[in-house]
């Protein structure tokens, strides 16, 4: 089963590379754009998962453990199949 | 007094640390290997700076997993002075032994150059002989300094920020801030005091031969503390 983990930088943190990317998306006339948040996107084969269920436990596990540093970071695992 | 320096993949300040505590204050240095699950005989361990590997993920979040920080949290944890340096502060925040944590530069480069750092509580283990100001060079891409705001109260309501960047001249100003850490914080120590991480290299201005030396009294001073108590 493969997962996806999200992690984006919490509310509040200063992301720079997020303004850096809202600024040049300005420049490049996308006038629409408000706020800019990166992160990044780990993708994950595992091999035991008995259910989605399992499989978003472990992810989160992980997240928790060490994809994710949550003094400044959220995430969200999603199952892709 | 002996010094351990942790060597992980990627380390590249640990010879700078072992020379400082060696060749200049003349005292014991060991090299700890990274994949060693525990070690004896050492009064201060070392996380120095460098690139743990690679700083994948995120800088430190790797190595916080490495064999010897079991130990070094043990050690830490029964009152064994650590300091990490540069990266070894990114990993002690990522091992949970300091709070907070290190962000990209707010400028987002990598910077590479001299900071004036005022101590701002000469009343610890690490800064006892120090004086006023010292001068330790910054060499990061991620030493922005973050915490949220209840950490950030009980940090400075302890005395535990330790150095803030400063003017030439020694104050205290935004303008000298290199990375936009919060408070201008360069340095921090734990509730206990024995743990204290640090963005500047104190090691890499701990010989005359490479600016005034002064970084040198942040290992003075440690050795002072630890002599004062044996």
């Amino acid at each position: 089963m493969r997962i996806r983990v999200h992690v984006t930088p919490r509310k509040g943190v200063l992301d720079p590379q997020g303004q850096a990317v809202a600024h040049g998306l300005a420049q490049l006339g996308f006038d629409a754009v408000g706020e800019v948040r990166v992160g990044k996107v780990v993708d994950l084969v595992l091999d035991n998962a008995s259910s989605e269920s399992d499989a978003l436990e472990q992810g989160q596990a992980m997240a928790r453990k060490l994809l994710a540093n949550e003094v400044v970071e959220d995430f969200t695992v999603e199952v892709l199949g | 007094m002996k010094f351990g320096i942790v060597t992980f993949p990627g380390s590249n300040c640990d010879h700078d640390s072992y020379h400082v505590v060696k060749h200049v204050l003349g005292h014991e240095a060991c090299f700890l290997w990274h994949k060693q699950e525990d070690f004896s005989g050492v009064d201060c361990v070392v996380l120095p700076g460098g690139f743990s590997y690679g700083d994948y993920l995120r800088c430190g979040a790797i190595a916080r997993f490495s064999p010897i920080m079991d130990a070094v949290v043990r050690f830490a944890n029964s009152g064994g002075y650590v300091v990490g340096i540069c990266n070894g502060f990114q990993v002690l925040t990522e091992a949970g032994l300091l709070p907070g944590a290190l962000l990209q530069n707010r400028d987002l480069k990598f910077i590479c150059e001299d900071t004036t750092l005022l101590v701002a509580n000469g009343h610890t283990p690490w800064t006892v002989l120090c004086p006023e100001t010292i001068m330790a060079p910054i060499a990061h891409h991620e030493g922005c300094y973050f915490a949220d705001d209840d950490t950030l109260g009980r940090l400075e309501g302890e005395g535990r920020v330790v150095f803030r960047y400063a003017s030439r001249a020694g104050e205290e100003a935004a303008e000298a801030n290199p990375n936009g850490a919060v408070n201008n914080i360069a340095g921090i120590i734990n509730e206990r005091g024995n743990v204290l991480g640090m963005m500047p290299h104190p090691e890499r201005n701990g010989d005359t031969e490479l600016g005034d030396g002064s970084g040198a009294w942040v290992f003075r001073s440690i050795i002072h503390s630890f002599e004062a108590q044996a």
